[in-house]
């Protein structure tokens, strides 16, 4: 279950990363991260994935915190700098990351804060902060602009990472 | 427009339910704009239009790249009028739609709207092209469906580009068709969705004008049958094909769907088409000379 939760958490940051890279407005992010809004739909899980694997199994609880960052705007409008994102509360204890944009790609990521309260959650960072950083690398050169897949239904939709697109440049 | 804003709108309390992914996404662009809001302005200038169009059982998105004009956004809202046009006359789910009471023998072909026999002559030739494996009739039913959805986002496409959007992408529920670039001097990027993996993404097709459709079981269950037998198909979790009209690339992505292993040969056949298949067990397959167009991404053994 601990890897699990890991590997979920890297999905998540994976996908931060994802969409994060391309330019964006900034005036929505007020709703998503609102704590009562993302907070209720969050819990409520009635639009919940429905596989196991990449679904709510692990990290699945808003902090609701914000991220911070510093950095500049390149030409191209892709933001250059260190971006440290929310701690996402787990089951196991908080996680963090933060990574290092330059030139529009990520050229380092730093895992700020993974459970440590015994060897065996030691030992799983071991394998999975590396496994994070590598799949995160992996994330930055499938940046994409649109999904296709196997028909949604537009209850599908609002868990399709066309979605989710939409909404991060809308 | 007053509609679509509110289309707009309506969903960001919907994408925080998808839990990983709201709270992925919630965070990251936080982050962003933590690191610097006044970075927002020149953006602004260049900023294209977003829309989501609930229609047809589905969602259709509208990504616009180019610099709006008051041409543009006029076509986007024909744009979303025109789906709801496609839906009234096609959709067999509808009993009073003319494809409903045409299948039903209470209205000619000549008294539908014209674009009902445009269609048909569509659907026919792609039968034909496709050996069968491409029906306009659903469970014995004419139900031209399989071929409307891309036919109405080329149309949709066409409005935009006539109206001066050159650089678009319009995705009919996960069907899609792009023009132009995703930006100056950058190809589009389709990711394909990983159907054993929601969320995760199996391929990612690089260029311009392309049509890109999948057809698959991820969402659906199975539910394409196979003409001949009636029963559905099992060999595939996906098949995308990439072409420049969808009308035709979600038909024969539907067509190669229910060939099952004889698809390949069928893709490979198939000149200024490219396919991919993805198998029950994840092993992936694509046709000859593809690989620049389709990139397959390595599977993480970590899901």
């Amino acid at each position: 279950m601990r890897r699990a939760a890991l590997t979920t958490v890297s999905s998540v940051a994976g996908i931060v990363l994802l969409l994060s890279l391309k330019p964006h407005s900034t005036a929505p992010i007020t709703a998503a991260t609102d704590d009562g809004q993302s907070g209720s739909s969050g819990n409520s899980s009635a639009a919940a994935p429905d596989s196991g694997t990449t679904g709510s199994s692990g990290g699945s609880s808003d902090s609701g915190g914000t991220g911070t960052g510093s950095g500049t705007t390149t030409a191209a409008g892709a933001r250059d700098g260190t971006f440290t994102g929310s701690a996402i509360s787990t089951r196991y204890g908080p996680v963090q990351v933060a990574v290092t944009v330059a030139n529009g790609r990520i050229t380092n990521v730093d895992v700020v804060q993974v459970p440590t309260r015994d060897r065996r959650d030691r030992e799983i960072n071991d394998y999975a902060v590396p496994q994070l950083t590598s799949e995160t690398m992996d994330a930055q050169s499938t940046a994409i602009d649109a999904v296709s897949g196997a028909t949604y239904t537009s209850q599908g939709y609002i868990r399709s990472l066309q979605s989710a697109l939409d909404q991060a440049h809308a | 427009m007053r509609d679509i804003t509110a289309a707009v709108t309506a969903s960001p309390a919907g994408t925080a339910a998808g839990l990983p992914l709201g709270l992925g996404l919630g965070n990251g662009r936080a982050a962003a704009a933590g690191a610097r809001p006044a970075a927002a302005a020149p953006e602004a200038a260049r900023a294209g239009l977003r829309h989501a169009e609930h229609v047809m059982g589905t969602v259709f998105s509208f990504d616009v790249r180019d610099t709006p004009t008051p041409a543009i956004r006029d076509a986007l809202g024909r744009c979303a009028a025109w789906l709801h046009r496609v839906d009234r006359v096609f959709s067999p789910y509808r009993p009073e739609s003319p494809v409903s009471r045409l299948a039903r023998g209470e209205l000619g072909l000549a008294a539908c709207p014209p674009e009902v026999a445009e269609v048909l002559a569509r659907c026919a030739a792609a039968e034909r092209v496709t050996d069968g494996w491409f029906s306009s009739t659903y469970g014995g039913r004419l139900d031209p469906s399989g071929l409307v959805k891309g036919w109405a986002v080329d149309h949709a496409s066409d409005l935009l580009h006539a109206a001066g959007a050159g650089n678009t992408c319009v995705n009919g529920g996960g069907d899609l068709r792009t023009r132009g670039e995703a930006g100056p001097g950058l190809p589009w990027r389709i990711g394909i969705a990983d159907p054993a993996r929601p969320g995760a993404l199996a391929a990612v097709v690089s260029g311009t004008d392309l049509a890109v459709a999948t057809s698959g079981t991820a969402e659906r269950g199975t539910h394409i049958l196979d003409p001949h037998t009636r029963l559905p198909v099992r060999t595939w979790a996906s098949v995308t094909v990439v072409g420049t009209r969808l009308a035709e690339t979600d038909a024969y992505a539907t067509a190669a769907f229910a060939m099952g292993d004889a698809a390949h040969a069928w893709l490979d056949g198939r000149p200024g088409y490219a396919g991919l298949t993805v198998a029950a067990d994840g092993t992936t397959w694509q046709t000859g000379g593809s690989d620049d167009l389709i990139r397959v991404l390595p599977q993480s053994d970590a899901a």
